[in-house]
């Protein structure tokens, strides 16, 4: 087991080890083993050798760098940084280089983190399997025949891979924890509006949120705790004050009730999924925790109602890729418009899922079909988040499975909608807002591989200590 | 509601979307939107009279901030992404025909 996080920068800080040589051991295993894995779309190896020895020349000059000194960090590709391209794994954006850093980025500078490349990802983060790259898929490290999950699945493959200490994905849908429970670590999404998503590439406005991958609960709080607070720069960052939470992570909670909505025990899980969840019960109950019986009867409509707000505002939202400012433009011929350069250029950049929800998007916004679909989705979406909280009068973190699978064979999930459904249980904590976690709570053995399984926990919106805490407790209990 | 998707529906989606899709393409479109389409109709089996729409997670409206000046971007390190340049602007095609009239 790898020593926590906050003790390897602890040893930077205090001159016991180089954020140097800690960047030189990733980058030889980069070069082992990223051939068969792709988690990165670029790796940054000179630029993190130069914030490795600045870190370092901080260090002897007796100032200290920050609480993540030398952590080396991997960066999904749809958040800006002046080091490379950011692509979205695009053709649209394939040469973008963002003349400013993402406020995460700037956050994490200040931290003492070094940026070890950016990693790959389903196009615009639209997808579950990191197959819908310009770029090539990224592989599972515990099976490379198999997908890694998405859309961050280069975020969790370099942390499950010992690519990097920590990452940073975003999660619009589950984009953070389906990849985190595919590949086996810790991956966090923080409640909408804790963490700035100035400088993230936008898809859908009311439902992204940063978050980091780690190897353990105690070290993606470390993180976080660098990434969370109020940002000038994104009004919609809540002015909700945040404590450091990486130092509570391991005191346990007295009380908890841990609520388990019976549409979370479905019959479309798969064995082993349904197992780890057992497990998790067994455990929490264990370790004195009250198990509650909690309804979530939308639970099935997330996907539904997910797939009219996210495409339509995704659909919007990409509007901006015009072939004017930035981005690919298309080559025109003789007589041809500007009409004709933006279709030409978006059908040319864009790839196949992510014009499906643009159309898709397009669809449910067009004149008559907008209350049909989009009103009566964000009607369906308050009905959902009321649902949440009337759980959380009962208990104080939701218990479930993250996905209803374990990692597939990549090219093994053909149609877009059974791609989709997968989601069902990671699409209704952005339609409502909270925060969620995975965690990996055992192994699947199929075709003699041992494939990771994650268990979610939610929680009421702000109330991050008690889900890294409660989180805390079962990755203690299920090790 | 339940009214099948039609392949003029498709090219007026693509057109409003300033997407152009090949011929080739839009059989094989209004099939998986159609598919999407169908899954998504379970929406219009919950009652939701009298729910006020919810776009947004946050309850948060009119966040007022000082009003400071910033220093902007360099026009330089905003054009370099640009696919085409002429001088200090961005270059597109001719906008208005040849007539002059708009």
């Amino acid at each position: 087991m790898t020593r926590p996080l906050a003790e390897l920068c602890g040893d930077v800080r205090a001159g016991r080890a180089t954020a140097r040589s800690r960047v030189e051991a990733y980058l030889a295993a980069i070069a082992a083993r990223e051939p068969e894995i792709h988690a990165f779309n670029e790796v940054h190896a000179d630029a993190a050798r130069a914030q490795a020895d600045a870190v370092d020349a901080a260090v002897r000059a007796g100032r200290d760098p920050g609480p993540l000194a030398g952590a080396v960090l991997a960066i999904k590709d749809n958040i800006v940084m002046r080091e490379g391209r950011t692509t979205c794994s695009s053709r649209m954006l394939a040469e973008y280089r963002s003349p400013f850093d993402a406020t995460v980025i700037e956050m994490l500078r200040a931290a003492g983190a070094v940026f070890i490349g950016k990693t790959n990802l389903d196009e615009f983060a639209m997808g579950s399997s990191t197959e819908n790259s310009a770029f090539g898929a990224t592989r599972n490290p515990h099976d490379t025949a198999r997908v890694p999950g998405g859309s961050s699945g280069g975020s969790a493959a370099a942390v499950a891979a010992g690519f990097c200490d920590a990452s940073l994905g975003s999660d619009t849908g589950g984009s953070i924890r389906q990849p985190a429970a595919l590949c086996g670590c810790v991956g966090f999404k923080p409640t909408y509006g804790r963490v700035s998503r100035y400088g993230l590439v936008a898809f859908g406005s009311s439902l992204d949120q940063i978050g980091p991958f780690a190897r353990s609960v105690e070290d993606a709080a470390l993180v976080y705790d660098s990434l969370a607070g109020r940002d000038p720069s994104d009004a919609t960052t809540a002015d909700v004050e945040h404590e450091p939470l990486a130092s509570k992570v391991r005191e346990p909670l007295s009380r908890l009730r841990v609520g388990v909505p019976r549409e979370y025990r479905s019959a479309a899980n798969a064995p082993a999924v349904a197992a780890a969840l057992d497990r998790a019960i067994a455990a929490a109950k264990a370790f004195g925790a009250e198990i509650v019986d909690v309804e979530l009867p939308l639970t099935d409509l997330g996907i539904s109602t997910y797939y009219v707000i996210a495409p339509a505002e995704a659909s919007s939202n990409l509007a901006r890729y015009d072939g004017i400012r930035y981005g690919h433009r298309a080559k025109l011929a003789p007589g041809e418009d500007l009409e004709m350069l933006y279709s030409k250029s978006r059908a040319e950049g864009f790839g196949p899922e992510v014009q499906r929800r643009i159309l898709l998007g397009t669809y449910v916004l067009s004149s008559g079909y907008y209350d049909a679909y989009y009103k009566r989705a964000l009607q369906v979406r308050r009905l959902i988040k009321e649902e949440f909280d009337r759980a959380f009068e009962r208990c104080d973190v939701i218990l479930g499975p993250t996905s209803p699978i374990p990692a597939f064979p990549i090219g093994g999930m053909k149609d877009p909608l059974s791609m989709y459904l997968c989601d069902v249980y990671t699409v209704n904590t952005n339609i409502a807002g909270i925060p969620g976690i995975s965690i990996n709570a055992g192994y699947a053995e199929e075709g003699g591989s041992r494939l990771p399984v994650g268990i979610q926990l939610q929680s009421r919106a702000f109330d991050e200590e008690t889900l890294l805490r409660a989180a805390g407790m079962f990755e203690r209990a299920l090790a | 509601m339940a009214e099948a998707l039609t392949d003029a529906d498709i090219r007026k989606i693509a057109k409003l979307s300033r997407l152009s899709l090949p011929d080739s393409q839009v059989g094989p479109v209004r099939s998986q939107l159609s598919s999407i389409l169908g899954h998504i109709a379970k929406l219009q089996a919950v009652p939701v009279e009298g729910v006020e729409p919810m776009a947004h997670p946050l309850r948060i409206v009119n966040r007022l901030d000082n009003d400071e000046p910033k220093p902007t971007m360099p026009v330089e390190a905003l054009l370099r992404n640009a696919p085409a340049v002429e001088d200090r602007y961005l270059a597109v095609p001719k906008v208005l025909g040849d007539g002059g009239g708009a």
